[in-house]
């Protein structure tokens, strides 16, 4: 039956294709770099997943050999996945807390090793044609915080002429980001958590975007993430210190209040190809990276000569 | 040489029969598998922290709170049924008068036409019907309703009841082609116009058919995961208007599960809202499925 | 003299021939609703996405930390895991079907495997996703690869490849079975031989369609293999078959969700053009069904 024949090729068509990928994972390792058994799987933070696949991709001109699989999710996504270890490096953009690396150091019999790889100054944004230049710490924990007060621009003391609800509009991320958790600590205060209600964006691009369409909101992110459709607002950590704008310079010198380090996190002391990526990451060659996508560069601390 | 290979046939006739009901019966397997394992690793979460009366009457959803965690799924079961009947209310009326109209008014050539049209609407990924929620639809509504963000409650129910709109069309299509001709031709015989047809014969002939098609598309609303997570704003509260924005049941999951721990509270919190999800379709398609089966008992036409 | 009696439409006549009017329009504008969305929407992601729809698009790489470039990788790292799920649910789901059109009595046991095949097609994307993960990522240990992500995606394309199956041995005449038994044959050889070769267009359409639908999905994905970024080879036998079983992998469908929420940089237009291949992709595996229903509908010989 021509039918059953046309079947028959049909499956093992099929079969051929599977096998095909199936051998490859013998076969790959002669040839050009595949990616069969990566040499570093690095998951977590959204803030920074734009930074390590910049980092993977420029890596492998260097080290063409060694495979990088770059995945975000959140820092919480990151860390867990240490925990559990199924990863080489977690990207965050928060630190571990005490409870995590008490879990991680049980888990593998050792405490996770901390390297900063970057500098990044969470920045407060807003529409464009809001003519708000500059948030108190406090009100930001009154908007955002959890019985906070302030839900109208006009409490604010101006009128934001595109917002005729004149409500504030709050953009904020999912609870699995290093974003998220660092805003909450820094703003709200440890102890209080968010107001509901806020449109918990995916990614941290999420927010700036929708911010450019969504002249009644508020909304923060990383500095990176910067464009001409959102305006970043200057930060007073009190009433009586000065508003500080979120740059490359207040970040590193501290004065920007929201400046936060980015971390990559590993389970043990690193080894072998891992060590070298980070080394090279810390190097000016990854540096030169970090400045490039808009976040702060780190002084390198590590000689390089993992090569 | 025919000896053996009749042999051959003889002998693994059985074997043969063997895998295939292994085969049938894996559908059995497979949903009881699923079910009990969702369940399993979901009900450990009652002995670990979550409140149950918390769990059903709290809107704070606050699982990583520094503080106290909280898993009040509220405001997300709200949020899941509210973008899910308002999708229905735009679809069912859309859908049942377009299948109306496909099955009994347009001439041959439109009727091909139009379900091509359908097929097409179906085959839509949901991912990309949640781009085009976030990245055109947000701010049309912006601009047409002076919303403060557009991507809400509204945007959510739109492109849902895009997405449901081919399955009721299809399943009610099928439903009213089922109704014999000999009634449509003894109400024409009658002088029925076809509308009264339609009103009087079809639609009472075809109600049983016409319900599962509802509630298959009640059935697809509630679980679609993509669409809702990129365009109801994702926002944990319970609506006051349509264009406030909501959350789901369905993006909680797929939001929060990468960032647990296995075994953990949260982990397993995220496993009971999907027990939950389970057992609301389950429910609908049962109900559709004994609606469907009732009539044929019932009916000898 | 008879009277010339000629007829007239009198009030209830009109009336009903309003009503009839005001149903076939309401009903035609109904229709239209269906077919302005669709036009529209692909219309403008078309038009969005004109000045990124090369060829290049498709077979390069992503490039430039994924703001350029093509959509190679996560092309076939759709094309790999869906013709992996495919390999274990269709010949599951032509065998289930068989067993429940050729082989299962009526009875219970019937019913219940019915309403198991109709309850698992109900079961929410995302379900799949948390059954994918705690059963083939973590219990069985295949970890986020192609191999877990594939298994969660047969079970979820499992149900409607049986559904389609049974339909399609259902209208094959009982006449072509009965001429078979009156030769002697077996079950199993009357199925081999006559019925299912006369099914295969019905089956096949669908099977083809439930390809459409794992490419299109991102739920099962999402948590069982699907990565943000692996680097694949550009050239080579190796492009083509990038992903070992273990891999995680990029996919179509999760790559549009990342590029439209968090890779700063990537044009509008880029956005829209994935958006545009990964809707041909899944139109043209339609496509090629609705051409195979077409072709052996053609040849059937009943």
């Amino acid at each position: 039956m021509r039918t059953c024949q046309q079947l028959a090729l049909a499956i093992s068509g099929a079969v051929a294709v599977a096998v095909a990928a199936c051998a490859d994972d013998g076969g790959g390792r002669q040839r050009a770099p595949t990616a069969v058994a990566p040499a570093i799987r690095i998951t977590g933070s959204d803030t920074m997943v734009n930074l390590v696949q910049a980092f993977a991709e420029s890596y492998r001109m260097v080290r063409p050999e060694v495979s990088i699989q770059v995945a975000g999710g959140g820092s919480g996504v990151g860390i867990a996945g240490l925990i559990e270890g199924i990863l080489e490096i977690a990207a965050a953009g928060r630190a571990m807390t005490a409870g995590e690396r008490d879990v991680a150091r049980d888990r593998h019999g050792t405490a996770p090793r901390e390297f900063v790889v970057a500098l990044d100054a969470l920045a407060v944004y807003v529409h464009p044609s809001n003519p708000l230049r500059q948030f108190y710490v406090d009100e930001l924990a009154e908007i955002y915080g959890e019985g906070g007060t302030i839900v109208r621009w006009s409490q604010l003391g101006i009128a934001n002429p595109r917002c005729p609800s004149d409500k504030i509009v709050r953009l904020g991320r999912q609870n699995s980001s290093g974003t998220y958790a660092y805003f909450r600590e820094a703003v709200l205060g440890p102890g209080r958590d968010y107001k509901l209600g806020s449109i918990d964006q995916n990614g941290s691009r999420d927010v700036v975007t929708l911010l450019s369409r969504t002249p009644c909101a508020v909304g923060y992110s990383g500095m990176a993430f910067a464009f001409e459709g959102v305006r970043a607002v200057a930060i007073a950590a009190s009433r009586q210190s000065a508003a500080v704008p979120p740059i490359a310079a207040t970040a590193r010198d501290g004065s920007y209040v929201l400046a936060r380090p980015l971390y990559f996190y590993t389970p043990a002391e690193p080894a072998g190809p891992t060590r070298a990526f980070i080394e090279w990451v810390r190097s000016a060659a990854g540096q030169e990276i970090v400045t490039r996508l808009g976040f702060v560069g780190v002084a390198p601390a590590m000689p390089a000569d993992g090569r | 040489m025919k000896r053996i290979a009749h042999a051959l046939d003889a002998a693994s006739e059985p074997i043969v029969e063997a895998v295939i009901r292994l085969c049938g019966w894996s559908a059995i397997g497979l949903v009881v598998a699923i079910l009990a394992f969702v369940v399993a690793q979901g009900l450990p979460a009652f002995a670990n922290g979550l409140d149950l009366r918390e769990f059903l009457t709290s809107v704070n959803w606050r699982p990583d709170s520094p503080v106290k965690p909280q898993f009040g799924m509220l405001a997300l079961l709200t949020g899941s049924l509210a973008v899910m009947l308002l999708a229905m209310a735009i679809a069912v009326p859309i859908g049942i008068a377009a299948s109306i109209y496909i099955s009994e008014y347009c001439a041959p050539s439109t009727r091909e036409l139009l379900k091509i049209v359908i097929e097409l609407l179906a085959a839509i990924p949901s991912v990309v019907w949640g781009f085009i929620g976030y990245a055109v639809l947000g701010p049309i509504i912006m601009r047409v309703t002076d919303a403060a963000i557009g991507i809400n409650l509204l945007n959510g129910a739109i492109i849902l009841a895009l997405m449901s709109v081919p399955i009721i069309v299809s399943v009610g299509e099928d439903a009213l082609r089922a109704v014999p001709d000999s009634y449509r031709e003894a109400a024409l015989a009658l002088g029925a116009s076809r509308w009264q047809v339609a009103w009087a014969v079809l639609l009472p002939g075809a109600r049983n058919g016409l319900l599962a098609a509802v509630l298959l598309g009640v059935g697809r609303a509630i679980g679609e995961t993509m669409a809702v997570l990129m365009a109801t704003g994702h926002a944990v509260q319970i609506p006051h208007s349509l264009l406030d924005p909501v959350r789901t049941l369905t993006a909680t999951i797929a939001a929060e599960l990468g960032e647990t721990v296995a075994g953990g509270t949260h982990y397993r919190v995220l496993f009971v809202l999907g027990s939950v999800l389970m057992l609301m379709s389950l429910a609908v398609n049962l109900t559709a499925e004994w609606i469907v089966h009732g009539i044929r008992g019932r009916d000898a036409a | 003299m008879t009277a010339r009696v000629s007829f007239v439409a009198g009030a209830v006549e009109r009336r009903k021939q309003a009503i009839d009017r005001l149903a076939r329009a309401f009903g035609f504008a109904a229709a239209t609703l269906l077919i302005a969305p669709l036009v529209a929407v692909i219309g403008y992601l078309l038009v969005q996405a004109w000045p990124a729809l090369t060829w290049s698009l498709v077979v390069e790489n992503p490039a430039r930390f994924m703001t350029a470039g093509g959509l190679w990788a996560p092309l076939v790292g759709t094309i790999d895991v869906v013709v992996f799920s495919l390999a274990i649910a269709a010949p599951v789901g032509v065998l289930a079907g068989i067993y429940l059109n050729e082989y299962a009595r009526d009875g219970w046991l019937k019913r219940l495997v019915q309403l198991a095949v109709m309850n698992l097609a109900g079961i929410p994307s995302i379900v799949h996703g948390l059954f994918g993960v705690g059963a083939f990522v973590l219990a069985a240990g295949f970890g986020r690869s192609v191999l877990a992500a594939s298994c969660t995606l047969a079970i979820m394309t499992l149900p409607v490849i049986i559904t389609s199956t049974t339909e399609a041995l259902a209208s094959v005449p009982m006449a072509f079975r009965e001429a078979c038994w009156n030769v002697g044959a077996s079950r199993w050889q009357t199925v081999r031989t006559m019925v299912l070769p006369n099914a295969m267009g019905g089956i096949l359409t669908g099977i083809i369609l439930q390809v459409s639908r794992a490419a299109g999905e991102t739920a099962p994905i999402l948590f069982t293999g699907a990565v943000f970024y692996v680097a694949i080879p550009d050239r080579g036998l190796a492009a083509f078959f990038p992903y070992g079983i273990r891999d995680p992998f990029m996919a179509l469908s999760y790559h549009l969700f990342v590029i439209s929420s968090q890779v700063t940089g990537v044009s509008d237009s880029l956005q829209y053009a994935t958006a545009v291949l990964l809707v041909l992709l899944v139109l043209s595996v339609n496509a090629v069904s609705i051409a195979v229903r077409y072709r052996l509908r053609s040849r059937a010989r009943w």
